[in-house]
């Protein structure tokens, strides 16, 4: 149904933001992909097979992202995901992201929920500490031209209030989404911003394994 | 180190599929970025020693940076291009002293061989300045399948005193090359042209 034309890698090292220089510098990325778009240019009621479609890309993107990360699994400690439609395309079709997206990259990280469970609609059930990954991969998307930015927003895996890793990483690929084309983003990060300090709740204080504190 | 390096970027572009035909194998371009401090930003200074040797050190940063991102042994480089995109307290000089008297010789050496010239380009800019790095054939400066050009971009970067420096190396030409010109299996590589 749909073939990656095009991937889009990114790894860049924080060392400092004019402050004190990090001890271990702050190594975030993002991975893009650019697809057809097989729904360009007309509004299809059932998009729902592309969804299934798209569980492989996700994975296969996960796993490209952390081997450009260069760092174990366990480093990663935030996460996002974006799409960028093209012109012919519609806001729905990147909708299309959120759950082959999210959960490639939870379930490569650690997370051992039940992703049939969510797709039908039922909650997880949740036992003690149930694997990594807990927290919702925050996302955003927008429609856009060739080569348009999208800012997409960081939080820790498993706890979305932790406030030191709130955080967003600008996703572009030059030329891309054409009109009839996708960009699907994945995003991940190996700690806190490179000079947090407006409180909240720190990561090593995270207790109720919620996905949420 | 001397430079003062605020960040590092390295990106990977791997085109698959162009206008419905594949790409085999695919195409891939590596960018490395560093985000620098201009040591001369604010001022005129008519010797621009400190960067010419940041320069040298940066050539072999990112050209290793690129080399490693594409997972390939050096003598598998193919083309190459350099950029610089001075903050706005900086010169267009000081993009030249990063660029031009030193950082060559050591991409040379992260690419193996590199008798042609490394293609480059300039500009002052702000945040989020882009600015197209050239690309051109490493041993071979007239190859016509292997003319093409790469954005680079830092979001946050250059800051009035800072020095975006980036660096490509690909394993290939354009996806679908098709406007004949010298060809790579021609090339002699010896005057760095052919």
């Amino acid at each position: 149904m749909i073939e990656i034309r095009r991937t889009f890698t990114h790894v860049e090292d924080i060392f400092h933001e004019f402050g004190p220089p990090a001890a271990q510098p702050l190594r975030r990325g993002f991975i893009a992909a650019v697809l057809a778009n097989p729904f360009a240019g007309r509004y299809e009621a059932d998009i729902l097979p592309m969804m299934e479609v798209l569980n492989a890309v996700g994975t296969q993107m996960a796993h490209q992202l952390l081997a450009a990360m260069a760092v174990p699994a366990e480093r990663i400690e935030s996460y996002g995901k974006g799409a960028i439609v093209g012109a012919a395309g519609e806001l729905e079709h990147g909708a299309l992201w959120h759950v082959p997206g999210g959960y490639a990259m939870r379930e490569l990280l650690g997370w051992s929920g039940d992703r049939v469970a969510y797709m039908q609609g039922r909650g997880e059930a949740k036992t003690g500490q149930p694997g990594n990954a807990l927290s919702i991969v925050p996302s955003t998307k927008k429609v856009g031209p060739p080569g348009c930015t999208l800012d997409v927003p960081l939080t820790h895996i498993n706890a979305s209030y932790v406030r030191s890793h709130f955080d967003a990483i600008e996703a572009r690929v030059p030329g891309s989404p054409l009109a009839d084309e996708v960009v699907y983003v994945l995003a991940m990060s190996c700690g806190p911003r490179v000079h947090a300090r407006v409180g909240g709740l720190k990561a090593a204080d995270i207790s109720k394994w919620d996905g949420l504190r | 180190m001397a430079a003062k390096i605020r960040k590092l970027l390295v990106q990977v572009d791997e085109t698959r599929i162009e206008m419905g035909q594949a790409v085999n194998p695919p195409t891939r371009r590596a960018l490395a970025m560093a985000v620098i401090e201009n040591p001369y930003a604010g001022r005129y200074e008519p010797k621009l020693d400190a960067l010419i040797d940041i320069g040298e050190e940066l050539g072999a940063l990112l050209g290793q940076k690129c080399v490693a991102a594409l997972g390939i042994a050096p003598g598998q480089a193919q083309s190459y291009g350099k950029a610089a995109i001075v903050g706005e307290a900086g010169e267009l000089e000081h993009a030249a002293a990063v660029l031009h008297p030193k950082l060559g010789a050591p991409l040379r050496k992260a690419v193996e061989k590199g008798a042609a010239l490394v293609p480059s380009a300039k500009k002052r800019g702000g945040l989020g300045t882009a600015v197209d790095v050239p690309l051109g054939h490493k041993d071979a400066a007239f190859v016509r399948s292997h003319f093409d050009a790469i954005e680079a971009r830092v979001s946050d970067a250059p800051r009035a005193h800072e020095i975006v420096v980036a660096v490509a190396v690909t394993d290939s030409g354009r996806p679908l090359p098709r406007i004949g010109g010298l060809q790579v299996g021609e090339i002699k590589g010896e005057d760095g042209l052919r």
